[in-house]
């Protein structure tokens, strides 16, 4: 059966996006993922550049951590109150993991989608995937450590495609 | 009815949206998909994804803490 109200097969009159993903943190990695895999269910043609520490995003196996060092709006549910952590406690060794472990059992239970089952849904989607070639030589990324899909570009790459989009974000 | 029935209660945002979507490609254009969620931004969401998909929102109603949305497959 032709899909003629949303496909993603990056045809000229399809809406663009582009977004240039700058941040791997557990937190920080949900909105660029979010944003493409619904724009992408709303038949817009999507283009990810992942550059600093946006890059690890793509690598086969995600280890993606939050912490709540020097972020003050970060307030956790905890027994009907919302509690955030002083600087100085946030900074101890185990409670970046512990914060972790606390975010992944909340995106768990209230049926958030984890980043990997996002990125799976974004490359179902066609979503045209670049890795920041810079990136992977400043911090010694290899090819064969990143998913499949990704390919290699930069600066330019991604300008001709956000010269083209209707929507250009950077997160 | 409807000739497919997604249930979507407990996902939260963007997962009923881009189930519904993988669920629209399996039906026939004119065909209908009625969807269950508990997400209450969903309301807003469907309305918003039929506008800009061209997909017709048939029906959006509220039953406790459950929504239902029939969507049919237009264009």
């Amino acid at each position: 059966m032709a899909e003629p109200q949303a496909t993603n097969a990056h045809t000229s009159n399809a809406k663009k996006m582009t977004i240039i993903v700058t941040k791997g943190s557990l937190d920080w990695a949900y909105p660029p993922f979010i944003l493409a895999t619904t724009a992408a269910a709303m038949g817009v043609d999507v283009t990810m550049f992942f550059t600093f520490y946006g890059l690890p995003l793509l690598l086969k196996k995600l280890d993606l951590q939050v912490t709540p060092l020097g972020n003050p709006a970060m307030k956790m549910p905890m027994m009907g109150m919302h509690m955030a952590m002083p600087n100085v406690a946030a900074m101890i060794p185990g409670v970046t993991a512990g914060a972790t472990v606390m975010m992944k059992n909340l995106i768990a239970k209230k049926g958030v989608a984890s980043i990997e089952e996002l990125r799976e849904m974004a490359i179902e989607a066609d979503v045209n995937m670049i890795a920041c070639q810079m990136t992977m030589d400043l911090f010694e990324y290899k090819l064969e450590d990143m998913i499949e899909g990704p390919t290699l570009g930069g600066a330019a790459t991604y300008m001709e495609n956000a010269l083209k989009s209707d929507v250009n974000l950077y997160i | 009815m409807s000739d497919v029935l997604l249930d979507a209660k407990g996902l939260n945002c963007p997962l009923p949206i881009l189930r519904t979507k993988k669920a629209l490609k399996d039906i026939p254009t004119g065909g209908t998909i009625r969807i269950l969620a508990t997400d209450p931004g969903s309301v807003a969401d469907f309305e918003a994804f039929c506008r800009t998909t061209g997909n017709e929102l048939l029906e959006s109603k509220q039953d406790g803490q459950t929504f239902t949305f029939l969507i049919k497959r237009s264009a």
